[in-house]
């Protein structure tokens, strides 16, 4: 094995979303192409032009947090914690002292501790108070939440967090991926969280005017605009041997990770930055168009992304689009900007492991310049081996990983 | 200054021209306007006239304000300042 790229298997997986509070919950909400986004419950929302999003709902932190840890996390964390909790609980994976050297956290977050932001902002300029909370800083600082779960899992390896827009999750479990393949690591908790459904976080992105003040509609020919999200994913990403050598459960082989840059526009796709991360991934899995049975689309539901990534899809597979099945859930848990490619990972583990491909929902008129098979509105069975998800962001960043089924 | 001459005031910044350099029958694009301009140019007219745009930029044709030209936009911004002025 010296010398040799190791295999990269998923042993856990846990998530809080706008669908669920844990992963069977939201793997049931995408069979049945439920919508977890709707009016949004926060303060000064009658101030915001879109009022809706993919809140977490029935969200009690008092219930997994105690007070000193509340003072000490921002929502981003928390989600982060309780999503590590049960991605560590189904891998039932342990670490002696050698191996939390070589095991570690890498998460991908956008904004990081944006309603501790949100918050402290308020008390200086809107209630002109000249003093802050202490923990401000370690609070909303973006890699806050990997620290917290270095800490509590006594991860002593490499640690950090990646912000990359709406590609964060992808490129921290890419990297993850990397770190154990080479040889780096034993072991990772990675994906990502986002926590931006605040005044001010929504605010920021009403400016753009990309934004549907209705519904997200990945696809479809009367789709206005993306709709924001919450919550958080992780998942332990593991050598294979070491999985197999303690009989852990695998739900999937992350197989490659392809990454780029368009270095062309700061807001608008390239279809070739897109395609050229599709084959990037695709080549380091091994694995031929042919053999992708589903994509998790990046699929935000505005016009130049859906658009944009049908063209790259039909140009990288040419007549195996024709057989390919590509799904947007950001439908369902809305867009969790830097923790979306965590949540949508999810639905990737569901088609290979569960044989069930989540579907687009709200889908209503067919766009020829979306001529896929969108899956649209009703989950399917179809058993596929091989899956690709998709993450193109801001800045013209792409990040797409391949799984294979165990 | 007119309502008409702070729009084309507006653009011509946007597109980096004279305003005498832009003409009614010009459409953003002729202007070398992409869509994050105009989204600028929009939050501009906005603050000028303080008036809300209806404008969504994935589907500009729909939204009730016009951009088809220099022209369109001025008499779009005519309708929302007597609109929204009126009932405020």
């Amino acid at each position: 094995m010296t010398g040799g790229a190791r295999r990269v298997v998923i042993t856990g997986a846990g998530t809080i979303n706008s669908l669920g509070h844990d992963v069977p919950s939201t793997l049931e909400a995408m069979r049945e192409g439920r919508c977890g986004i709707g009016p949004l419950d926060l303060r000064d929302v009658e101030r915001l032009s879109v009022q809706i999003g993919g809140q977490v709902k029935g969200y009690d932190e008092q219930a997994h947090f105690n007070r000193q840890q509340i003072a000490l996390y921002d929502r981003f964390t928390q989600f982060t914690l309780l999503a590590a909790r049960q991605a560590m609980a189904q891998s039932g994976i342990s670490f002696s002292d050698e191996e939390s050297e070589m095991s570690g956290v890498v998460l991908g977050t956008a904004g990081g501790g944006v309603n501790t932001w949100d918050e402290n902002y308020r008390t200086v300029y809107e209630e002109g108070k000249n003093r802050v909370h202490p923990f401000v800083v370690p609070k909303l600082m973006n890699n806050a939440a990997a620290s917290h779960v270095s800490m509590e899992y006594n991860l002593r390896g490499p640690s950090f967090t990646v912000a990359t827009a709406c590609s964060s999750s992808n490129h921290a479990m890419g990297l993850a991926f990397q770190m154990i393949r080479s040889g780096m690591c034993r072991a990772m908790l990675t994906g990502g969280s986002e926590a931006m459904l605040c005044f001010g976080g929504v605010k920021a992105w009403e400016g753009l005017r990309v934004m549907s003040k209705d519904a997200c509609r990945p696809f479809s020919a009367n789709r206005n605009g993306m709709v924001q999200g919450e919550g958080a994913a992780v998942f332990v990403f593991e050598e294979f041997e070491h999985a197999r050598a303690r009989g852990a459960e695998i739900l999937c082989e992350v197989a490659g990770f392809g990454m780029t840059a368009d270095a062309a526009d700061i807001v608008m796709p390239s279809a070739q930055g897109a395609e050229r991360a599709m084959r990037g991934a695709m080549r380091e899995a091994g694995l031929a168009p042919e053999q992708i049975g589903y994509i998790n689309a990046h699929g935000t539901g505005t016009a130049a992304n859906d658009k944009s990534e049908c063209a790259s899809v039909s140009h990288v597979f040419g007549p195996a689009a024709d057989r390919l099945m590509i799904s947007s859930t950001k439908s369902m848990h809305g867009h969790l900007i830097g923790g979306t490619g965590a949540v949508e990972l999810l639905a990737c583990i569901m088609a290979l492991r569960d044989g069930v491909i989540a579907p687009t929902i709200g889908y209503e008129e067919p766009d020829p310049e979306c001529a896929l098979d969108v899956v649209p509105n009703t989950a399917r069975e179809a058993k596929v081996s091989a899956v690709l998800s998709n993450a193109f962001a801001f800045g013209g960043l792409n990040a797409v990983l391949a799984l294979r089924a165990a | 200054m007119e309502l008409r001459d702070k729009v084309i005031a507006i653009i011509a910044e946007q597109a980096m021209l004279e305003p005498g350099d832009v003409s009614l029958d010009n459409s953003p694009a002729d202007l070398g306007i992409d869509s994050l301009g105009l989204v600028e140019s929009i939050f501009a007219i906005e603050e000028t006239f303080d008036i809300s745009v209806p404008f969504n930029a994935n589907a500009p044709e729909e939204s009730e304000f016009d951009i088809s030209s220099v022209a369109a936009i001025v008499a779009a911004v005519e309708r929302l300042v007597q609109k929204q002025h009126a009932s405020a």
